[in-house]
């Protein structure tokens, strides 16, 4: 008998709900941003770059705190949204999508940079030779060329989402249903001293992240690594 | 080249073996960590006695002293956890006492938003913050309140939950909440409340948040951690412990 409760299984659902939004935002976000990194030569990149990167080296909490301060009431973040009349986001599953976007953002936008670069300036220019406009060239020249690295990007982004905690934890309010997700699920489990629980959701964490790297691998045997 | 080799590595064995004299380390939960640092500050001017004071919630404290965390002491945030480890074999039989009874209070960051009575917990407010009721003592008191005023089922859907009161209060000082039930101790500076408005939770809607203090197994014999644990009952101490809002 697995001692998996319905409370795990929504944290479950959830986790993965938070995970495909994240990497769908992600997706639409980075590749023109990973685009301009690669392509545009202009002295500003190396400073996005290393905005990008923060979430690499930042503490989570950090991250998660100055979100929560910038969220509320008195931030500026917070009061956008409130004149927008979406009120305020810590504690709603929207909240949490935009901290898994910040959080997870080097890992998509890397690959895809990686992948731009190496692309060079050849194809494009043959694509345009023949013609094809700009939007036909992403889509019938870069997006065949440069798949690898959207399939490292949106793995990675799924990945990294779902083995999110200490942003959820400050932003979440651990909200069945909301924010309450498989990794702070299983925190509460640990610290309620229930480690039966805990042992089967952090085990099953680390089969689904072993997974996720070795199916990774097999489909990218060259574009798998994450290089910062 | 042998005396550089030597002695560097003389330098690295002095910083890990511990300070000069006795130390005693004490494991403190989360909601006593400022009244604690004044105590040790206070117990060291007159012992001589060096502190080591170790925060974080109870259920982490208790899992790492299970697992043979170095400390001397355990200042719980609750009575289960010290009686807990005494029948683990890991504290001192007959060791744990109450150094401290806390109190909840209904708190929010707005002047003259909390009534004297609590009874703004009836009206439209946005979210009620409270530390998770299955880790914290005062997260479950708290969930007591509510039952006893018959208000659970009209405030669930507004509940959010911080993993310890500290993060309660967290969500109530930034604002995202406008309501919280924290530790009084977290709110009050010199006897009384700093900021914001607030309601001292009636001692008969909860069960006594006894927080109890216990020696560990490790440190029986230990002359600095018996040091510490009679100053922790005595005057000096127990009148820092009231500045904060705890009973005894």
């Amino acid at each position: 008998m697995i001692p998996i409760s319905a409370e795990d299984f929504g944290a479950i659902r959830l986790t993965l709900r938070l995970a495909g939004t994240t990497t769908l935002v992600l997706l639409c976000l980075a590749t023109p941003l990973a685009w301009w990194l690669a392509r545009s030569g202009s002295r500003w990149s190396p400073v996005v770059g290393a905005v990008v990167a923060l979430p690499l080296v930042l503490p989570p909490t950090v991250l998660g705190f100055y979100l929560l301060v910038s969220m509320g009431p008195q931030g500026a973040v917070g009061q956008f949204t409130q004149w927008l009349g979406a009120g305020l986001l810590p504690f709603t599953f929207s909240g949490l999508v935009v901290g898994s976007v910040l959080f997870s953002l080097p890992f998509a936008v890397q690959p895809l940079q990686n992948a731009f670069e190496q692309l060079g300036d050849r194809p494009l220019e043959v694509a345009a030779t023949l013609r094809a406009s700009p939007w036909d060239t992403f889509w019938h020249v870069v997006l065949p060329l440069c798949r690898p690295g959207f399939v490292t990007a949106a793995v990675l982004s799924f990945a990294h989402t779902v083995g999110e905690f200490g942003v959820v934890l400050m932003l979440g309010g651990n909200i069945p249903g909301a924010t309450r997700v498989v990794s702070t699920q299983i925190y509460g489990h640990v610290e309620a001293l229930e480690y039966t629980q805990a042992h089967w959701l952090a085990g099953g964490m680390v089969v689904f992240s072993f997974a996720v790297l070795l199916v990774l691998g097999w489909l990218n045997p060259r574009g798998s690594r994450l290089r910062p | 080249m042998r005396t550089f080799i030597v002695s560097c590595l003389l330098g690295i064995a002095s910083m890990l073996s511990p300070a000069w004299g006795q130390e005693v380390t004490v494991a403190v939960a989360a909601n006593f960590s400022a009244p604690a640092q004044k105590i040790a500050t206070a117990f060291t001017a007159a012992s001589g006695y060096k502190v080591n004071l170790i925060v974080g919630s109870t259920g982490k404290l208790y899992a790492q002293i299970k697992n043979g965390a170095p400390f001397h002491i355990l200042l719980s945030a609750d009575d289960e956890t010290p009686a807990r480890l005494v029948k683990e074999g890991a504290g001192v039989a007959g060791s744990p006492f109450t150094y401290a009874v806390g109190r909840l209070v209904l708190w929010s960051k707005q002047t003259g938003m909390v009534d004297a009575k609590g009874e703004v917990l009836r009206g439209p407010f946005e979210r009620l913050a409270i530390a998770d009721p299955k880790l914290a003592p005062y997260g479950a008191a708290a969930m007591e309140v509510l039952d006893k005023l018959q208000l659970r089922s009209q405030v669930q859907a507004r509940l959010v939950q911080g993993e310890s009161i500290a993060q309660a209060y967290q969500f109530v000082s930034t604002g995202n909440a406008s309501l919280g039930f924290v530790a009084l101790s977290q709110v009050m500076v010199e006897g009384r409340v700093a900021e914001g408005s607030a309601w001292v939770v009636p001692a008969n809607l909860h069960a006594a948040l006894k927080q109890d203090a216990v020696l560990l197994s490790g440190a029986k014999g230990n002359p600095a951690a018996q040091a510490f644990l009679s100053y922790l009952k005595s005057e000096p101490a127990q009148a820092i412990i009231r500045s904060y809002g705890y009973e005894h």
